[in-house]
């Protein structure tokens, strides 16, 4: 008994949703534009993150050694450095690296060459390239290594040179841009998928509105409410299926169309690729999306018409 | 079978739709309703159908007050009516076979019975030709016909037709009471609202005449006097 009510509550909502092809197709369309919405908003936060990983990536602090410096003192303090939760990795430059990468940048420059040989010795110290997983940790590595172990314990002081504090106000506007684009990014995202939820919901009710005097009839036939409900959330549901494939298959071209543009663009994130790598994600959240916007809104909205 | 027990309903305006009607029909009984337009019929009807509730005092169904009844559990009480309208009701994207399908699926009816059983009762209303028509591909008589099909294709206890003539040409409408004098005849009560004089004056049942909300006159045997 119970196998055939769900039998025809499931066939009535096909059948529904077949012959009111008109309020169907609107529906329909309707919900492609809210799932098109939440699957832009997931594409445009995997690019803005993308890109300001990017961007965070460049951001490094130079620490430069006193010529005089040995090796051992220098990994010593490498050692120390990656032992800091801040930081993400360390790379380390010896000197005869650092001149042959000086006399790399130079090569065109004869005169700066010419000097370098007059030198008696490599001029150049060596250097510590220091990451760290966010841009805002820098002060904290800047302080660790002018406080403890830079100052060589009353020793000479082995470092010459942290850039950090040259480049200080540089990666403290990147931090907070990086911060606030994050923030609108999200509200933005958020604005748009709940007035875009909000007009698929009006739709549907509408669509149930039109229905209402079937409802009405229905009541009085002595139908039970979950009778009356079952087709009304199928066909909430085949909305938001049909919707939902709809919107997938429209950004197949869409990406192909924009991947190698936003791919120069944006830090070397293709779309196209972005989007046919993570296609299991991206159909699950979007005819998830649908599934349950379809149904939950024809369940309310019938909900109304039941009190008669 | 079903009694009125001084039963008022008042509208927000302060106007009386009805006004202490007390009133019981028996099993088996034919009863006409007349009246002029707003003199309370269609609202009668409804307090059964339990589509409104009374202002004051009480309906009754055999033991049950149908105003108490709980929500989910009305429609279980309505498949014991089968009701037929002026404007007929029928579901507008449901062919003819599926709207008499539909009231037997409300009652449980397996797919067997709803096969053998819907042909069989369009046959009776003289249908079995457009069964597969949707309602807006049928007359005003045939509209009716098939509603009247939906109406007793449960076998309910009673037959509630609220003036189902009342958009038909006298050659349907003649069909129609025919219909509804054939299933009285069969053992169901039957309980009609109409303004046709000619329908009241050929049945010579029982009629109930009602003026601005109260019942004014019920003759066992009456004709239509107003």
């Amino acid at each position: 008994m119970l196998w055939t009510s769900i039998k025809r509550v499931i066939k009535a909502g096909f059948v529904n949703f077949y012959r009111d092809g008109f309020v169907s197709l609107a529906s329909v369309l309707i919900m492609t534009m809210t799932l098109f919405v939440i699957g832009g908003v997931l594409f445009l936060s995997a690019t803005l993150s993308a890109s300001l990983e990017e961007i965070k990536s460049k951001v490094d602090v130079n620490v430069y050694f006193q010529t005089s410096t040995s090796e051992e003192e220098v990994l010593a303090l490498a050692n120390a450095l990656r032992t800091l939760p801040e930081v993400k990795e360390v790379d380390y430059i010896s000197r005869e690296q650092a001149l042959g990468n000086f006399k790399k940048r130079h090569e065109n420059d004869e005169l700066t060459l010419q000097a370098l040989q007059e030198l008696p010795d490599n001029p150049l110290g060596s250097v510590l390239n220091i990451r760290a997983k966010e841009p805002s940790q820098y002060e904290g590595i800047a302080s660790f290594l002018k406080g403890d172990i830079a100052l060589g314990g009353g020793k000479k002081p082995i470092i010459d040179e942290v850039n950090y504090y040259d480049n200080k106000v540089a990666i403290d506007n990147l931090s907070n841009i990086i911060k606030a684009t994050e923030r609108i990014g999200s509200i933005l995202a958020l604005v748009l998928v709940i007035i875009s939820i909000s007009i698929a919901l009006n739709t549907i009710r509408l669509a149930i509105y039109i229905s209402r005097e079937e409802i009405s009839v229905m009541r009085l036939v002595g139908a039970s409410n979950t009778y009356i409900r079952g087709p009304f959330v199928v066909s909430g549901v085949l909305y938001g299926v049909s919707a939902a494939l709809l919107t997938l298959a429209l950004f197949y071209p869409l990406t192909y169309y924009l991947g190698d543009s936003t791919e120069n663009f944006f830090s070397g994130l293709n779309l196209f690729r972005y989007y046919l790598a993570h296609f299991g994600e991206f159909s699950l959240v979007i005819a998830g999306s649908g599934i349950v916007l379809g149904a939950l809104s024809s369940f309310l909205a019938v909900r109304r018409y039941l009190n008669v | 079978m079903i009694r009125f027990d001084k039963v008022s309903k008042i509208y927000s305006d302060d106007s009386a739709a009805l006004d202490g009607v007390s009133l019981t029909i028996k099993p088996r009984e034919f009863v006409s309703i007349v009246g002029h337009s707003g003199a309370g019929k269609t609202t009668l009807l409804k307090m059964i159908l339990a589509e409104e509730r009374p202002t004051s005092g009480s309906v009754m169904f055999e033991s049950t007050d149908i105003h108490k009844l709980k929500r989910h559990k009305l429609h279980q009480y309505r498949r014991k009516l089968g009701a037929i309208f002026q404007d007929f009701r029928l579901l507008t994207n449901k062919t003819a076979f599926e709207n008499i399908a539909f009231a037997m699926e409300m009652a449980g009816r397996s797919d067997d019975e709803i096969s053998a059983d819907v042909p069989y009762v369009l046959e009776m209303v003289d249908l079995g030709n457009k069964m597969w028509n949707f309602p807006h591909e049928l007359s005003g008589g045939e509209k009716q016909r098939v509603a009247i099909a939906r109406a007793i294709v449960n076998q309910p206890d009673i037959i509630i037709a609220d003036e189902p003539t009342g958009n038909l040409d006298p050659v349907n409408t003649f069909e129609i009471i025919q219909i509804l004098k054939k299933i009285h005849d069969l053992g169901t009560t039957v309980i009609l609202t109409t303004h046709n004089k000619g329908v009241i004056d050929s049945l010579g049942k029982r009629v109930i005449t009602m003026e601005k909300g109260r019942i004014i006159r019920d003759d066992p045997t009456g004709k239509y006097v107003l």
